[in-house]
């Protein structure tokens, strides 16, 4: 018998054969094929081997980074990248990340169908990596795994369910729609942006009356503005720690600027290969979700990935993209001065949530909203990491971490949570899931209420958000 | 015949295009039509048939070949649309 028991843990220690269940369980239930259903779980389960493998590349480029930037400058430099960091974490806690977010995403459906938060968070990739943030963030601090992926399902759940809540008002003026909603983990970042714009700018002063050379397009490709970002970074870096550091230490003799080159490139490289396991695994994982919570939820909007509101002001994007960048540097130019760990613009981080972050800021305060309110994102993305760090354990000391706000304001809710006691977790959970239905239900009945007054202000949702 | 819709990462708006797409081929009854996505920088000439983006990665696509640039990637009409003018153009409608 205990031989049986042990093989089982053994399984469920595996985060990939995890992720095939979970496929296999999706493709089940939307009645796949034989040969479909052998397919996708096979795919989803090479998929997450493929990620852990490209863990291990940006690992292999990040640990000599870190050595060089202590080196040179005398404190830890940690650049936010969501794919870097969420590799290494899902090699230590897959399975656990990987239950997390599949429970959460029950939990999601769950609450869109019970409450006015009729949100379904279709942006897999993030979910996912929110999932292993929330995974290390238990388990780190003395959790069980079994105790981690239940309060953490629930967690996650009210987290993908509440976020896009937050932007939709903003989203509503950006798009001119009610029907979709934002889903993405630099939400809370996005809001924000949304709130300053309304505050101080002025939405008839658009930013898509601006004439903006065009000739950026290259922002677009990852990979490439990912590796150029880093060469820069590691050639700085570089130059300061010196050829006489590198050469002996870190590179093995190759000449100090090609190794900088090299490595940058590297890290560039095993980001390519985790998003290719990421798109594998989640391929098979969507579809089912997508399918059940359309049934289960019918009139829910779906949240969605942060370039849906790009074509609605492109100006916006690249103005969002370049003030939410001047944030981060002058976020890093103060960590500089007051000393301790730095926190270095991740570039992707910036591009995504900043542009977006410029198209709602535009919406509610145009041009001047645009700018500072994407300027308020990227200050928040680099001081709101920092504070998470501490509640990450060994991963926080990767040199790599979670880059948008959502990770920032949960992380730091649960890891506050977390070092008061187990207690307070779960009273934190408890609580949050008691306001949403409590508040839920008075708002209903409320609406409910003025609509036997005025039919027309009935409905359905707009009270959620 | 292979549709492609793409994104710059290739993980979240595209792959919901990408399911939009395939709703539509099994509205219009297209057959043997495979629908994915991708990032952008992995695509080439040879990837697809018929490609899709947004209308802010227009000027990154260009040289793929057949290009459907989406004015909106969250309009169900506009898609429509475009599938089936692009269905036609290859001889399947």
């Amino acid at each position: 018998m205990n031989s049986v028991l042990q093989k089982l843990l053994d399984i469920f220690r595996e985060p990939s054969v995890i992720v095939g269940l979970i496929a296999l369980l999706g493709l089940l239930l939307q009645r796949k094929s034989v040969s479909d259903t052998i397919k996708g779980t096979t795919k989803a389960f090479v998929g997450f081997l493929v990620l852990a493998a490209g863990a291990g590349v940006v690992s292999g480029s990040l640990t000599p980074f870190g050595e060089m930037f202590q080196h040179a400058f005398g404190v830890q430099g940690v650049v936010p990248n969501n794919e870097a960091i969420v590799g290494k974490v899902l090699t230590d806690y897959g399975s656990q990340a990987a239950l997390i977010f599949f429970f959460g995403m029950v939990v999601n459906v769950l609450l869109a169908r019970f409450t006015r938060f009729k949100f379904i968070y279709m942006s897999g990739h993030v979910a996912l990596y929110l999932a292993a943030m929330i995974a290390v963030i238990l388990i780190a601090n003395g959790f069980s795994s079994w105790q981690a992926v239940l309060w953490g399902a629930l967690a996650q759940g009210l987290v993908t369910t509440l976020s896009p809540a937050l932007v939709q008002p903003w989203m509503r003026r950006a798009t001119n729609n009610d029907t979709v909603a934002l889903g993405h983990t630099g939400n809370v970042g996005i809001a924000t942006s949304g709130l300053v714009g309304k505050l101080v700018g002025d939405p008839t002063k658009s930013t898509e009356d601006l004439k903006i050379p065009k000739g950026l397009g290259f922002l677009r490709d990852t990979t490439v503005v990912i590796a150029v970002s880093m060469g820069v970074i590691y050639l700085l870096v570089t130059l300061v720690a010196g050829p006489g550091y590198v050469e002996d230490k870190l590179s093995d003799g190759q000449w100090y600027l090609l190794w900088a080159v090299m490595q940058a490139g590297t890290f560039s490289a095993g980001v390519f290969i985790i998003l290719a396991g990421v798109r594998v695994v989640l391929a098979e994982i969507i579809p089912a979700f997508k399918g059940i919570s359309e049934k289960l939820v019918p009139n829910a909007r779906p949240a969605l990935d942060v370039p849906i509101v790009f074509t609605f002001a492109p100006n916006a994007v690249l103005i969002g993209f370049l003030s939410s960048f001047v944030g981060g540097l002058v976020g890093m130019g103060v960590l500089v001065a007051v000393g301790g760990t730095i926190i270095i613009p991740g570039i992707v981080a910036h591009f995504m949530t900043g542009a977006a972050s410029g198209v709602i800021g535009n919406a509610t305060g145009g041009r001047r909203g645009a700018v500072l309110g994407a300027l308020t994102n990227g200050l928040l993305i680099t001081f709101l990491p920092l504070l998470v760090l501490p509640f990450l354990g060994d991963v926080g000391l990767q040199n790599s971490t979670f880059s948008d706000a959502d990770f920032g304001v949960s992380g730091l809710l649960l890891g506050g949570a977390v070092q008061a006691g187990h207690a307070a977790v779960i009273g934190l959970i408890v609580c949050a899931l008691a306001a949403v239905l409590i508040g839920s239900a008075v708002t209903t009945r409320r609406a409910a209420g003025k609509a036997e007054e005025a039919p027309a202000a009935a409905e359905e949702g707009r009270a959620a958000s | 015949m292979k549709f492609l819709a793409m994104c710059s990462t290739g993980l979240g708006s595209s792959f919901m295009v990408r399911m939009n797409i395939e709703t539509i081929v099994r509205e219009l009854g297209l057959a043997d039509v495979a629908v994915e996505h991708s990032d952008i920088s992995s695509a080439g000439p040879g990837s697809a048939d018929v490609f899709f983006v947004a209308k802010d990665l227009q000027d990154a696509a260009q040289g793929l070949g057949d290009v459907v640039v989406l004015n909106s990637i969250i309009d169900m009409d506009e898609l429509r649309d475009a599938v089936k003018s692009a269905a036609a153009r290859h001889g399947l409608l």
